[in-house]
C-alpha cells in the first residue's frame, strides 16, 4: 500500500493560495504528471506531499496513512530536485549512501543496495568522482540512484530534467520511466512540458493557478479538452481557437457556445471553407506548420511534408465537424455534439 | 603583425605595469629588503658607528628572554583568540542565517564591534576592566565578590586581551561566513531532511565541509591578526605589567621608538615576516587538501 491521496490542500503565502482545495489520488505504482505553467503550484504541491511545507488546509494520506502532519522523513518518500541537490564535497557512492548512513544501514546492506543501484543507472566506474566532474546527464543519474538506494516505495519529481539539452532529456526521460515500472515506484512527476506529461503519465494532473484544470489520462485530456486553457496548453502547435462570431459560423445543437477549437492537424487545406492568407510557412522536415491569418486572428495548420503553398497565398481551410471543441464565454467546454 | 608594433605592444604592456610596479617595489619589497639588510648591522651610536656583524643581532635575539616572553605570549594569544573567535563566528552566523525575528538588527549588534576601531574598542574594555569601578567588578560586587584588577595581574592580563580580541574579530568572522551559508543551495538542507538527518549530523557532514574554503580565509586572517593587532596593547597595557601582555609587533615598536635600536627591531622583524611567510604557506598547503572548491 504505497499510493497517494491529497483531499483539499491548501497553501497559502501571504495574501496568495498557491495551492486552492486541490484533491486527487496516485494509484500505487503508477506515474501521475503534475503539469501547469510555471509558478501555477505545482511545486508547492510536491512539497507538501513530501512535507517540506506545512499545509493550510487538506489532507495528505500515502499508502492509507494520513501523514499531513508527519515528519518528512518517516513519510516513506524519496525526492529527486530540479538541481538535483547533491553534496559537492561527496563523491558519487557517498552521495548515493548519505541516506542510508543517516538512517544507519547496515555496512553490508549499504554496499549491496550501492552497487545494484549504481549498476542499473550506469554510474558503476564513476563511483569516486565529485559532483563538480560529472556532466549534467550523469548528475542526474546520481539523484536517481539516491532514489533507488533509498527503497522507498513513493519518489517525487520537480522538474527533473529541466536542467538538461533536449537529447539527454528523451533519454532520460525513457530511463525514469523505465525505473518506476521496474521498480513498481509509485510517482508524482513535476513538469512545465506537456511531451514529458504525454509520453510518461499514467495520469495527468493539469493545473492553473493553483487550481486543477483537468485530470485523466493523457488522450483524454488531448481528445477533450474541458477548457480553452487544457485545450492549448497542450498540443504543439496549440489548437486554434475562434469566436464562433468571426468566422460566421453557427453550430446547430451548442447552446452557449461562444468559441471553436480545432486542432492545427486537424486543419485541410480544401477549395472552400474559411478564407484565410498565409502568414508563414514553417518547414520542419516531416511537417509544415503554417501560420495563416483570418480577418486578423491567427491560426495554426500543420501539413505532413511538404507543402507548395507560400507566404501571401490566400486559400482555404476545412475541417471535419468530429474534430470540433466548442467553449462557452468563460472558456468552458460545451457539452460535446452527438453525430 | 609586423616586428615594430610587437616592441610597441611589450613598451605598452610595461608602461601598463608600471604604477603597479612602483608601489609594489618601493612599498614592499624594497622595505623588506632594507630590513634584512639592517639586521646585519650593529646598533651605532655616537661613539661607535655601526658595522657589519652577521648573524650577530640574531644570536643575541636568541639569548634576549624578552624576545622567547613576547613570542611564547604570541603563541598563547593565538591559541587563546583563534579556535574560539572562528566558532562563535560560526555559532553566529548559523543563528542569524535562520530566519528569526529581528535578525537583521542581530547580524548588526555581531557586526558592531568590528566596525569600531581597536583604539575605540580597546577604550570601551578599560572601561569594563577597571578595578573597583570597571563593569566587570561591579557585576561581581552585586554577587558580593571582590574585585581583581585584571590588566595589573601578570596571570590576568593576556587571558583580559584574548577575551577581548574574540569580542571584536568574531563578528568580523562571522560576516564570511553568513556569506557562505548564503550561498550554500536550500535544497542540500532538505534532501538531508527527507532522509532523517538531524541538524548537528547535516552541520557535521555537509555545512562545516562545505564552510572550509570560507574557514581557511578566516584563519589566515585570524593567524596575521594575532600578529597584527598590537593597537589596543598601546591603551591598555603597554605590554605590561613585566612583558605579561607584550606581544612581538609591541615589542618591535618599543625596541624600535623607545629604545631607537634600528638594527635589532629591523631583526626582530624579519623573524615576524618570516614566521608569517611560514604559517600562511603551512595552513595553505595543509588545509587545501581538505578543502572543495567546486
Ligand atoms: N516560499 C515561498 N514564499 C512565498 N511564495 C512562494 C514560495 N514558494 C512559492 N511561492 C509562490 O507560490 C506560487 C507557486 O509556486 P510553485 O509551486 O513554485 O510553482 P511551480 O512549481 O508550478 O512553478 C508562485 O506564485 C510562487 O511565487
Ligand atoms: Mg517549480
Amino acid at each position: 500500500m504505497s499510493g497517494i491521496r491529497i483531499d483539499g490542500l491548501v497553501k497559502q503565502w501571504g495574501d496568495m493560495r498557491a495551492v486552492d482545495e486541490v484533491s486527487f489520488s496516485v494509484g500505487e505504482g503508477t506515474l501521475t504528471v503534475l503539469l501547469g505553467p510555471s509558478g501555477c503550484g505545482k511545486s508547492t504541491i510536491l512539497r507538501l506531499i513530501a512535507g517540506l511545507e506545512s499545509a493550510d488546509g487538506g489532507r495528505v494520506r500515502i499508502g492509507g496513512d494520513d501523514v499531513t502532519r508527519l515528519d518528512p522523513a518517516r513519510r516513506r518518500v524519496s525526492m529527486v530536485f530540479q538541481s538535483y541537490a547533491l553534496f559537492p564535497h561527496l563523491d558519487v557512492r557517498e552521495n548515493i549512501l548519505f541516506g542510508l548512513k543517516v538512517r544507519r544501514v547496515d555496512a553490508s546492506e549499504r554496499e549491496a543496495r550501492l552497487v545494484e543501484a549504481a549498476k542499473m543507472v550506469g554510474l558503476e566506474s564513476l563511483l569516486h568522482r565529485k559532483p563538480a566532474q560529472l556532466s549534467g546527464g550523469q548528475r542526474q543519474r546520481v539523484a536517481l540512484a539516491r532514489t533507488i538506494v533509498s527503497k522507498q516505495p513513493v519518489c517525487l519529481m520537480d522538474e527533473p530534467l529541466s536542467n538538461l539539452d533536449a537529447k539527454l532529456r528523451a533519454e532520460m526521460r525513457d530511463e525514469i520511466h523505465r525505473l518506476q515500472r521496474e521498480l513498481n515506484l509509485t510517482m508524482l512527476y513535476v513538469t512545465h512540458d506537456q511531451i514529458e506529461a504525454m509520453s510518461m503519465a499514467d495520469q495527468v494532473v493539469l493545473l492553473r493557478d493553483g487550481r486543477i484544470e483537468q485530470i485523466g489520462e493523457p488522450a483524454w485530456l488531448y481528445e477533450h479538452p474541458q477548457s480553452e486553457f487544457a485545450a492549448q496548453f497542450l498540443g504543439t502547435p496549440p489548437m486554434n481557437v475562434l469566436p464562433l462570431s468571426s468566422i460566421d459560423a453557427t453550430v446547430a445543437g451548442a447552446d452557449g457556445a461562444a468559441k471553436l477549437g480545432v486542432r492545427p492537424e486537424k486543419l485541410r487545406l480544401a477549395d472552400t471553407g474559411l478564407p484565410v492568407e498565409v502568414a508563414a510557412v514553417d518547414y520542419m522536415g516531416a511537417e509544415t506548420v503554417l501560420r495563416l491569418v483570418h480577418r486578423g486572428r491567427a491560426l495554426m495548420a500543420r501539413v505532413e511534408g511538404r507543402t507548395h503553398v507560400a507566404p501571401g497565398d490566400t486559400l482555404h481551410v476545412a475541417w471535419d465537424p468530429a474534430d470540433v471543441h466548442l467553449f462557452d464565454e468563460r472558456g468552458r467546454r460545451v457539452r460535446d455534439r452527438k453525430a | 603583425m609586423g616586428p615594430t608594433s610587437n616592441i610597441m605592444r611589450h613598451v605598452y604592456g610595461w608602461l601598463l605595469l608600471t604604477p603597479a610596479a612602483i608601489l609594489l617595489i618601493g612599498f614592499t619589497h624594497y622595505p623588506t629588503v632594507a630590513t634584512v639588510y639592517e639586521s646585519l648591522f650593529s646598533k651605532g651610536s655616537a661613539i661607535r658607528p655601526s658595522r657589519f656583524i652577521g648573524a650577530g643581532n640574531y644570536e643575541s635575539m636568541m639569548e634576549d628572554p624578552i624576545f622567547w616572553k613576547v613570542l611564547s605570549n604570541n603563541l598563547w594569544f593565538a591559541i587563546g583568540t583563534i579556535p574560539t573567535s572562528v566558532a562563535l563566528a560560526i555559532g553566529m552566523a548559523l543563528l542569524v542565517n535562520r530566519a528569526l525575528p529581528g535578525r537583521s538588527l542581530l547580524r548588526l549588534a555581531y557586526f558592531t564591534p568590528t566596525i569600531l576601531p581597536m583604539i575605540a574598542v580597546a577604550n570601551i574594555w578599560l572601561f569594563f576592566y577597571s578595578p573597583d569601578i570597571g563593569l566587570i567588578d561591579r557585576l561581581l560586587g552585586l554577587f558580593g565578590l571582590p574585585g581583581h584588577n585584571w590588566l595589573g595581574d601578570p596571570d590576568t592580563v593576556l587571558p583580559a586581551i584574548i577575551v577581548m580580541t574574540i569580542w571584536k574579530e568574531a563578528g568580523f568572522f562571522m560576516i564570511f561566513y553568513l556569506a557562505a551559508l548564503q550561498h550554500l543551495p536550500p535544497e542540500l538542507k532538505e534532501a538531508a531532511r527527507l532522509e532523517g538527518a538531524s541538524r548537528w549530523y547535516y552541520f557535521r557532514r555537509v555545512v562545516f565541509p562545505l564552510l572550509m574554503p570560507t574557514t581557511l580565509f578566516v584563519l589566515i586572517n585570524a593567524v596575521l591578526n594575532s600578529f597584527k593587532l598590537v593597537d589596543h596593547l598601546f591603551v591598555l597595557t603597554k605590554g605590561g605589567p613585566d612583558n605579561a601582555s607584550n606581544l612581538l609587533l609591541y615589542y618591535i615598536y618599543e625596541t624600535a621608538f623607545s629604545y631607537f635600536d634600528t638594527n635589532y627591531a629591523a631583526t626582530l622583524t624579519a623573524v615576524l615576516l618570516a614566521i608569517l611567510a611560514v604559517l600562511a604557506l603551512a595552513q595553505f598547503f595543509l588545509l587545501d587538501k581538505r578543502i572543495h572548491y567546486r
